[in-house]
């Protein structure tokens, strides 16, 4: 046992890896906004809620078919994806041409009615998830114990940001989403069905939140409200980030989450305020957001 | 003498709308295979609103746009790209956020028979050296209009809707697009230009359309452009 600045050393890592599995949860859902805000231009406020739908999707497939948490990662974000994609052509592509506003009314409204659904049939006590066999226990690392749950959390939420980025930066695809965020109507002229590309961009957005939701099942309580609680923090991240950047949303999400786990272990009073007094900081030094472009 | 075939592309009665502005009064022309027609009048006229609405950009139109047999008028633009129809907007609408590769190769293939990249970096030689430039829009005004025209000739599109390439460039670059524009008729090539330019378009153009408050209101082959020369200085007043 040693110390650092007079903290426990075995605290001081237990706090950081709280705050790498919260910024994992960060990360997954302000990547998912930031694309879903380059594209729709819409604050897609019904995230929180579509992370705890994969959840409870994750929740629901075991409960009823039996599928369990490996094919569940799958199966739930593609679900509560399609559903996104439904609510994209019947509702969201009606806005795009409004104000903000509209688009985050709708989409508060949404979150307000999936959330009153869930809590209505399954209460707002939580349910409990199995962690998956493979993954309970834990290593000893000398310094600290690492659950390996956590660290699989961290790994796999960190190669699904990476890919994603990969994918919308590095490959043809992925140029046709940056070109069609800049000039829809210039990318639709050359023979591209921008449309159809929007309503995929959204239910892939939504996957990622509705994944983030199924591996926080295990962790946390499956919870009609444990999306709301996380999505104000998240928004946070998004706006200090900077709207419509996808590196600055996974970096942002994961430096926010170790920053906020280091000011419980130097500062606890802060740790729940400390993201947003970054926001209100960033705010009024770079409007835009640390890697956002102006506008 | 009697044209016998019909023409690739017929414009009619076309009429379009942003909100609330009746923009197109019925318009109407048409351009044959091979041929390079330019449509000159001043601004406001109602040319880069009528290459729109060929392309279906606009809020709303109506009449009728025919292309080789298909009408247009009901499509979508993507529709209407894969029929083979391409477009250099105005304001050339290079992405910042592609890198010149990629805005080069952004616009997918609908037709076979496009130009191979070779091909096109023969035209386009400064475009071969600027591949690896990270952005788009960090190219010079005249390196982005080459590039704008450069990325539809490999569609395989036939029809290629130009919107004054030449606007704002130097003389020595309004040169080279006028070459490139000859070049591009002998590879056969069908195209319609807009032009507030006329020295230039004097120097591609098959035949000519004027247009003034949203209708075509003369049309003219070359060879008859010095008997309306006085004409036309007044409609462009210049």
């Amino acid at each position: 046992m040693f110390e650092i600045f007079g903290i426990p050393s075995q605290a001081l890592f237990s706090q950081l890896l709280i705050g790498l599995i919260n910024g994992s949860f960060y990360a997954l859902l302000s990547l998912g906004l930031a694309v879903i805000f380059g594209m729709l231009n819409i604050i897609n406020f019904t995230h929180g809620a579509q992370y705890m739908l994969g959840a409870f999707a994750a929740f629901l497939l075991l409960q009823y078919t039996g599928i369990g948490y490996w094919p569940a990662l799958i199966v739930a974000p593609v679900l509560v994806g399609l559903i996104g994609m439904a609510i994209e052509r019947t509702m969201l592509q009606w806005l795009y041409k409004l104000d903000h506003l509209y688009g985050l009314l709708l989409t508060f409204g949404l979150a307000l009615i999936i959330e009153g659904l869930a809590r209505n049939y399954y209460g707002s006590a939580g349910l409990p998830y199995q962690m998956p066999e493979a993954l309970v226990g834990g290593y000893d690392l000398g310094f600290m114990r690492l659950p390996i749950y956590r660290a699989w959390v961290i790994v796999a939420s960190l190669t699904v940001c990476l890919a994603t980025w990969f994918v919308i930066e590095r490959t043809r695809l992925g140029a046709y989403l940056r070109a069609a965020t800049e000039n829809p109507a210039l990318v639709r002229a050359f023979g591209i069905n921008v449309p159809r590309m929007i309503t995929f961009t959204y239910g892939f957005g939504v996957a990622l939140a509705a994944f983030a939701g199924v591996m926080a099942a295990p962790i946390y309580n499956v919870s009609p409200q444990m999306g709301s609680s996380l999505i104000i923090v998240v928004f946070a991240v998004v706006v200090i980030g900077g709207m419509g950047s996808i590196m600055g949303a996974i970096v942002t999400g994961f430096g926010l989450g170790v920053i906020e786990g280091l000011t419980k272990v130097f500062f606890p009073e802060a740790s729940n305020t400390v993201i947003f007094v970054i926001m209100a900081i960033v705010l009024l030094v770079r409007p835009a957001g640390l890697f956002g472009r102006r506008a | 003498m009697l044209d016998v075939c019909a023409p690739l592309l017929a414009v009619e009665n076309l009429q379009a709308w942003y909100g609330e502005s009746h923009i197109l009064h019925g318009v109407s022309f048409d351009v044959h295979q091979g041929e390079v027609v330019t449509l000159l009048g001043r601004n406001g006229a109602g040319k880069t609103t009528t290459l729109k609405s060929i392309m279906g950009i606009v809020g709303l139109r109506e009449g009728s746009v025919r292309f080789e047999t298909r009408e247009l008028i009901g499509l979508a633009s993507n529709q209407i790209a894969r029929a083979g129809i391409a477009l250099c907007p105005e304001e050339r609408g290079i992405f910042a956020s592609l890198t010149v590769e990629e805005n080069l190769l952004l616009p997918p293939v609908v037709k076979q028979g496009g130009l191979p990249l070779d091909v096109i970096f023969e035209l386009f030689p400064n475009l071969k050296e600027r591949l690896g430039s990270s952005q788009g829009t960090k190219l010079s005004g005249g390196e982005q209009q080459m590039l704008a025209i450069a990325r539809i000739l490999r569609t395989g599109a036939r029809l290629l809707l130009l919107d004054e390439p030449t606007e704002g460039l130097a003389p020595v670059i309004i040169q080279q697009i006028g070459k490139t524009i000859r070049t591009l008729k002998q590879q056969g090539f069908t195209i319609l230009l807009v032009e507030q330019n006329f020295r230039f378009a004097s120097t591609v153009a098959d035949r000519y359309y004027v247009m003034e408050n949203g209708r075509v209101v003369e049309g003219f082959a070359s060879s008859e452009l010095d008997a309306n020369l006085d004409k036309l200085h007044d409609y462009l007043g210049v």
